[in-house]
């Protein structure tokens, strides 16, 4: 079981191409033609990235995210969430590596098997990066008010964030 | 909404930056965003071209169409008018399983699909439709089956048990994501 879900890319990639064959698709002018589709999707998407990366990498390198995580972690500290999770959850939507990094660190820190190292492992394994996601998926269709999107994603990750403090205490 | 957001960050951690004397590594990360993304988008480009050309494939042979009409029925729950489309819902599910098993870089071009797919029956250039929004957050709390990353790390730093926390990440993301849908549902109506 574990060797499948380790071989699913080329499964999948088979199985797609087979089928594809077997309905009497042509499967190399098909792949070739679909791939260019690719390269444009990535020249519209660049610019905002780009946008994105600038504001994070700014934001984290002048100090500004610690000087938050500081201010924030009292109050974080009244609804029951350990402090030392709060690097991770402030910079989980953000920055998908940056969060990897912090979250490697609280491990090391506080080891893989701490009640704060299981918390950090479900939240990291139950959230996502929203900007990234929010920035890649409407920059790619050319869409600027995201009206409810960050608000509504955001709450579901509180949700997450919530859930995972208390199935460690129930869990473990 | 979106220029705020940009315009607070970037402005606040620049004279945050300033005023706390780290003006050379605010400077350093502003090339250095420049540069990383550029190495970003290439790694992206060449697997989101990869997972194109094999959804083309998918697409022409009708296994796409086959995909969506078996998760037709729960995805129209959901979704408004997408779920009226056998592309979209194709684009929909495959985003969805990539996400499921854990295949972030096999996801992120499905996803795009969905939206391209999505944008045809907007009215609203400028502006996400519902569906949009409800796709977008069901991809920021996905239900994840096998948190790769996470369990290679625990291994690392050497964990007794790092699969011990797969369970109660996929009830974690799973609470997460209905309660994303109850929020979507609700706000839709103010925004």
């Amino acid at each position: 079981m574990n060797y499948i879900i380790k071989a699913i890319i080329p499964i999948i990639v088979l199985f797609i191409v087979f089928f594809g064959a077997a309905k009497g698709v042509k499967v190399y002018e098909c792949f070739v033609e679909g791939a260019k589709d690719g390269i444009g999707i990535c020249l519209r998407i660049f610019p905002y990235l780009l946008a994105m990366i600038l504001a994070v990498g700014v934001f984290r390198e002048s100090g500004a995210l610690d000087c938050f995580i500081r201010i924030i972690t009292p109050f974080v500290k009244l609804i029951g969430i350990p402090p030392e999770v709060v690097p991770l959850i402030l910079i989980k939507p953000l920055s998908g590596s940056g969060s990897l990094g912090v979250f490697a660190e609280i491990l090391n820190k506080f080891g893989a098997d701490s009640s704060i190292g299981r918390t950090a492992s479900i939240i990291m394994g139950s959230t996502e990066t929203i900007f990234y996601t929010i920035t890649v998926y409407f920059g790619a269709v050319k869409i600027k008010k995201i009206r409810h999107t960050l608000w509504a994603a955001l709450m579901a990750d509180l949700i997450a964030i919530i859930m995972s403090i208390l199935l460690v205490r129930i869990f473990f | 909404m979106i220029n705020y957001i940009w315009l607070f960050i970037i402005s606040f951690g620049i004279i945050f930056g300033i005023l706390t004397g780290r003006g050379a590594e605010v400077s350093k990360s502003i090339i250095f965003s420049a540069d990383s993304t550029v190495k970003l988008i290439i790694s992206l480009g060449g697997i989101l071209c990869l997972w194109c050309g094999i959804m083309k494939i998918a697409e022409k042979s009708g296994l796409i169409n086959k995909l969506a009409k078996i998760l037709r029925p729960f995805l129209r729950l959901i979704f408004k008018d997408a779920g009226k489309e056998d592309k979209v819902l194709g684009a929909i599910v495959m985003n969805l399983t990539a996400n499921m098993m854990g295949l972030s870089n096999a996801a992120t071009p499905f996803g795009i699909k969905a939206m391209d797919e999505m944008k045809k029956y907007n009215k609203d250039e400028d502006s996400a439709s519902d569906d949009m929004v409800l796709f977008l957050v069901l991809n920021a709390c996905c239900i994840q089956l096998l948190p790769t990353t996470v369990l290679s790390i625990r291994a690392a730093v050497g964990s007794n048990n790092p699969a011990e926390i797969i369970i109660p990440s996929i009830i974690a993301t799973s609470t997460a994501t209905i309660f994303g849908i109850i929020f979507c549902k609700i706000l839709q109506r103010y925004f």
